[in-house]
């Protein structure tokens, strides 16, 4: 636990002052067999910090996110996250996982669970924490996500756009310090990518530190601090958003701009 | 009103069906008639089954079930309905349906194999049905014990104080902090109260007549081995499925080599040696309980299946489901017992209850090393001068029985599936 982190009225840990490094990425290698999959990459990630991750499919972000909490293994290089390293170490891989959470582009709920046991689940199980407690969390971040009128339902009786929240909810649950998103909305109709994009924005306003993976510029311009351009595994271009939009150094990231932009 | 343009003025109340789609005769016209196809089918599988009726229905119905012995029998079916008349000789099944149903049991201690078979029942019920009290569920752990004790017999303090020995491992385990240790404790406190039961039958001799194995037959035996089998393989095909789909390449190897080695032998192939081949490599004097020794043979052979047919269901799950899990710190064994088993089950469901009943079936398999399970008992009566010739009366009662059995199994999967739909989207 960082000795600097407050405890908030729930008795958990809060999320650490801005300006602290959250994540450290340090020459980071990974491959798929002998496919070179993320080469060499660099990024320090503050706390309270949103970075926005964006580039062509087949570019690695995926890849470089869940790298992050370890569903990928990196061979070379070290990440650091909230002061712990990711080795082979389960016990600090397990630690890290349960203060990052992730959010998957097809949500990925338990369908055999309601939204309200999927919520539950982790806190109990990992955390430890009373049957009771856990479930006025999980009601908490459900009226949080705008959903508690759905808590006794299953995933599979939700919208598209519900299930991404219940997910949100999910991760929320566990108190993590840092959130990581892969596509949360790329696989929803129009009309609800901006109820999930709302939530995560609220989430933005209250500090999380969040690394997004998303096309959706709007969103990157409102609330990122930083915007990742990545290409055949690498990171190509990193900047503030309004720079990065309106002013795009490398040639592969005004191609991509004008490619998702352009239509 | 032109064509492109409506703005409906009145809503439209809700009416009832048109009359086709509603009784019988909507339903017949429905589901037996809809075309010439199905109305040709109809008609040929009514003359089919009408035929079936015509030919066994007075063979069942003119029989006897009062003689001594199949000649008799055949002279009082022929005296009564005429000459000529094949009826059927119920009266081998009033003579010998208690042989049938437990072997050589002896007659005055048949409560206690009924006894059985009802405590049996009350301790799957909480396994089975979710809405009976969880608390229901220490009984059935306990059942296993009393079960065994009630059917052999014999001392009550090995069966005790094994279950004492388990509660007290597991009420000490859970002041130890890691799993391996509690395991320890747990093999160790059973095996000392194991070592106690000994000077404790000399101290207080408490027991029941014991029996031995070779006075269980008939359905006593297909039941006790099938139930032993059934339970015992699901988690140990469970484990193999675990095991044949982990990153450990040891386990893995070891997991792939058993189920492809118990797969691909016969499991007549097994029972012999069950029977005959695992004496030798005892050491000389012990005495291995045969129904035991076929229990653990019947189980190794259905965990087999078992693991292939769960192995489908993990495959059938999204890989999105592990990574979820994995996210949210659950660790390997969490995560497979909350989130993973529970839906690669519910997919297993029907290839399950096959295996089950396929399973309860290859019991009869038994007769050919000696064991007088309900075939062998036919056999046997068969070969008695009052019954020889007698077939179908006996197998038919035998087919109805298993019939029973496996049919309950099935109706029983379908009422899960059903109830597990609710979550299914
Ligand atoms: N499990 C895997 N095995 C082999 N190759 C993989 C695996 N996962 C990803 N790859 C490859 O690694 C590269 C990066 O994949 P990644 O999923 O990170 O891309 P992405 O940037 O997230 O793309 P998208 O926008 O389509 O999601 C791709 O070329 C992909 O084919
Ligand atoms: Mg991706």
């Amino acid at each position: 636990m960082n000795p600097t982190a407050e405890v908030d009225a729930l008795g958990n840990a809060s999320i650490p002052k801005p300006g602290e490094v959250a994540i450290v990425i340090k020459d980071m290698n990974k491959w798929f067999g002998a496919f070179h999959a993320l080469r060499d990459i660099n990024l320090t990630v503050y706390s309270g910090e949103r970075i926005v991750i964006c580039g062509p499919s087949g570019s690695g972000k995926s890849t470089l996110i869940r790298c992050v909490n370890r569903l990928e293994v990196h061979q070379k290089g070290t990440i650091i996250v909230d002061g712990t390293e990711l080795t082979s170490d389960l016990k600090n891989i397990d630690k890290i996982r349960s203060e990052v959470g992730m959010c998957f582009q097809h949500f990925n709920l338990f369908p055999h669970l309601t939204t309200l046991e999927n919520c539950m689940l982790a806190p109990i199980w990992v955390r430890k924490v009373p049957r009771k407690e856990a479930r006025e969390t999980a009601m908490h971040f459900l009226e949080k996500v705008k959903i508690p009128e759905q808590a006794l339902k299953y995933p599979g009786q939700l919208s598209g756009g519900q299930q991404q929240r219940v997910a949100i909810a999910r991760s929320l649950c566990m108190r993590p310090r840092i959130m990581l998103f892969d596509e949360p909305t790329s696989a929803l109709d129009p009309e609800m990518i901006k109820e999930v994009l709302d939530t995560m924005i609220e989430l933005a306003e209250e500090g999380m530190t969040m690394i997004c993976v998303t096309h959706e510029m709007g969103f990157a311009r409102k609330v990122a601090n930083r915007v990742i351009f990545m290409d055949e595994g690498q990171i190509v271009e990193q900047n503030e958003p309004e720079e990065f939009f309106s002013n795009p150094k490398s040639d592969r990231t005004q191609l991509f701009l004008s490619q998702i932009l352009g239509h | 009103m032109d064509g492109t343009t409506f703005v409906r003025k009145e809503i439209l109340a809700a009416q009832s069906p048109p009359t086709s789609e509603i009784g019988i005769g909507g339903w017949a016209r429905e589901n037996l008639f809809g075309s010439v196809f199905n109305s040709v089918m109809t008609v040929l599988s009514a003359t089919a089954v009408v035929l079936f009726l015509a030919e066994s229905l007075p063979w069942i119905l003119q029989s006897s079930w009062t003689a001594n012995s199949l000649s008799e029998c055949r002279e009082r079916i022929s005296d009564r309905y005429g000459e000529g008349v094949h009826g059927a000789c119920w009266s081998v099944i009033r003579e010998r349906y208690l042989q049938m149903l437990f072997g050589f049991y002896p007659s005055e201690l048949y409560w206690r194999p009924i006894l059985t078979f009802v405590l049996l029942l009350g301790a799957l019920s909480p396994v089975l049905f979710p809405s009976i009290p969880r608390i229901l569920l220490v009984f059935s752990a306990v059942y296993p014990f009393v079960g065994y004790w009630l059917l052999w017999g014999g001392s009550i303090w090995g069966p005790f104080s094994i279950v004492a020995g388990f509660a007290i491992g597991i009420f000490a385990g859970q002041h130890v902090k890691y799993r391996i240790a509690m395991i320890a404790v747990l093999i160790l406190s059973v095996y000392l109260c194991f070592r106690i039961s000994g000077y404790l039958q000399t101290a207080a001799p408490v027991g029941i007549e014991p029996i031995e194995s070779a006075q269980m037959g008939g359905f006593l035996l297909s039941v006790t081995i099938g139930t032993t089998g059934i339970v015992l393989s699901l988690p140990i095909g469970i484990l193999l499925a675990l095991g044949r789909t982990s990153d450990l390449l040891i386990v893995k190897a070891i997991c792939v080599g058993f189920i492809e080695f118990i797969r691909g032998v016969p499991l007549i192939t097994l029972l012999f040696v069950a029977s005959t081949l695992l004496n030798l490599f005892m050491p000389p004097g012990t005495n291995f309980d045969l129904i035991l020794r076929v229990v653990i043979m019947v189980t190794l052979f259905a965990s087999a299946y078992m693991a292939e047919v769960i192995r489908g269901g993990l495959a059938a799950l999204p890989r999105g489901q592990y990574e979820a899990a994995d996210a949210l710190g659950l660790d390997y064994w969490k995560s497979i017992r909350l989130v993973i088993l529970p839906q690669a089950l519910k997919i297993s469901i029907p290839g399950i209850v096959s295996t089950f009943i396929g399973l309860f079936k290859d019991t009869t398999l038994v007769s050919i090393i000696g064991l007088l399970d309900p075939l062998g008992l036919s056999t046997s009566i068969r070969a008695d001068s009052d019954w020889n010739g007698i077939v179908w009366e006996l197998y038919g009662f035998v087919a109805l029985m298993f019939f029973i059995f496996c049919f309950a199994m099935s109706r029983y999967s379908m009422y899960l599936e059903r109830k597990l739909e609710i979550s299914n989207h």
